[in-house]
């Protein structure tokens, strides 16, 4: 059975049917707690029984180095900085998602091509071509949005310790200083996350409550997913 | 996710006039190319050159992916978008505003050949470089497959493992595989021409034949730039970037 597609063309080799496990996406922007929550998340379905594996941005073992190297001394261009973190991402896919979803795992994936797509059109990048640039994605099974505003990502940023350069846009300054910068790059990150939100149908989950809410809401919902399917496998 | 719009929609809106060779290894494109910068030069243009992996950054990771045989079909056509991205942002782009002829050997129409000879989709490849500007003039060096093999093969002695396209397992010898994705690309090549309406260039010809063919094409595009005042020194923007 034909169950994982991609958005376009899709990936050169690429025979779709040899994929059984499934693709999670937890979204959303920086410091709102993603890792957390990818953690319990992880924690709670090996507790279930089945087998997690996790990727994230910039860990690709073809362009993290690159991509850690351009940063700090931020002498890529903008547009080239876009296509690296599409490298890196598409190495992930192939190298890391692809064999984890052979081999039957829940692949839970920090951030998918919508923070990718988000992130490239704050800093100018035309949505038809960067979407366009990452058709060859697979779709997953579900997108979990942790959604706040950007004025509820400040406390909660400032909180955990002084802003990020990149975090705050400072490649593309947006303010005055780094908190300025901060809230109008996120807000605009958010912005664009709520457009993506409906166009590719995300679950979204209120981020601006405590944290065991909406871990425990993220669970059952991913626990409701899985048992679906196998369910359907044992019938 | 629509792929309506492609590459080709960037004219240039720039002074400078960008100049580009295509065709596969052998073909003389390279040769041509440097004559060419040498007679504009001596008619006192402003002369950059432009090529591939010319971005240090991205450099290090495509060397890393190729030497460790890291990079797959979509892997190797973004990592070398990200590379000529930078290049178009950082090194053509400003020569065009400053008026240069910027003299490219191998553009767009390298990455949609050798590309899709790898297996990844025409409309796809196309749409990821549409940030490119299109060029002035487009050369085409068209060669019989055996000229530009015996040429490369008679000359050099190792063939790169990328190069040879052995991550497509062709056939397990390197030459062998060389010449059946060699011919590959040639094919998509030949495409593009009516496609893009490349001038095509017969490169089987006598050197100064094509170099004096080369010169009535780019003769049109000069009017109108004026040559740098005499007594200026021109080396600003003359050595190839490293």
């Amino acid at each position: 059975m034909r169950r994982f597609e991609s958005y376009g063309q899709g990936i050169p080799g690429l025979e779709p049917g040899d994929l059984s496990g499934w693709l999670i996406v937890v979204e959303g922007p920086d410091g709102v707690g993603r890792t957390t929550h990818v953690d319990r998340l992880r924690r709670h379905l090996e507790q279930l029984g089945y087998a997690v594996a996790e990727t994230g941005f910039t860990r690709s073992d073809l362009a993290s180095r690159g991509i850690r190297r351009a940063k700090q001394g931020n002498t890529l261009g903008t547009n080239a900085f876009n296509l690296f973190y599409a490298t890196d991402f598409a190495d992930r896919l192939e190298q890391q998602i692809l064999p984890a979803l052979r081999a039957g795992f829940v692949m839970i994936t920090d951030r998918y091509i919508y923070s990718l797509i988000a992130r490239a059109i704050v800093r100018g990048a035309d949505p038809d071509w960067i979407k366009q640039v990452y058709s060859f994605a697979l779709l997953p099974d579900a997108v979990f949005y942790l959604r706040i505003g950007a004025q509820q990502l400040v406390h909660r940023v400032l909180a955990d310790g002084p802003f990020d350069y990149w975090e705050s846009g400072m490649d593309v300054p947006m303010g005055e200083d780094l908190y300025d910068s901060f809230v109008t790059y996120q807000g605009r990150i958010i912005h664009e996350l709520d457009g993506l939100a409906r166009e590719y149908a995300f679950q979204t989950l209120d981020a601006a409550r405590d944290k065991d809410d909406i871990s425990e809401e993220l669970c059952a919902s991913v626990s409701r997913l899985l048992l679906k399917r196998s369910a359907g496998a044992t019938a | 996710m629509s792929g309506s719009k492609t590459y080709g929609e960037r004219p240039n809106p720039y002074p400078g006039k960008l100049v580009i060779v295509e065709g596969i290894d052998g073909s003389g494109k390279s040769t041509q190319l440097g004559l060419l910068a040498q007679w504009l030069r001596g008619e006192g243009h402003l002369v950059t050159f432009s090529e591939w992996n010319s971005s240090s950054i991205v450099k290090a990771t495509t060397s890393r992916g190729k030497k460790r045989q890291l990079l797959t079909p979509l892997t190797f056509s973004l990592i070398h978008a990200t590379d000529f991205s930078d290049r178009v942002e950082r090194d053509i782009v400003p020569a065009l505003k400053a008026g240069a002829i910027v003299l490219a050997d191998r553009y767009v129409y390298t990455a949609f050949a050798r590309d899709v000879a790898r297996g990844v989709d025409r409309q796809w490849v196309r749409s990821l470089y549409r940030f490119a500007v299109t060029p002035t003039l487009a050369v085409y060096y068209r060669v019989p497959l055996e000229v530009a093999l015996y040429r490369i093969l008679s000359g050099r002695p190792k063939l790169k493992w990328y190069e040879a396209g052995m991550d497509l397992k062709l056939h397990t010898d390197l030459t062998e595989s060389y010449k059946r994705f060699q011919a590959r690309i040639q094919q998509e090549y030949e495409g593009l021409v009516p496609e893009y309406g490349l001038s095509s260039m017969d490169a089987t010809l006598p050197v100064e034949v094509q170099q004096r063919a080369l010169r009535d094409l780019i003769r049109p595009h000069l009017k109108g730039i004026t040559p740098a005042p005499l007594g200026q020194p021109l080396e600003a923007g003359e050595e190839r970037r490293a």
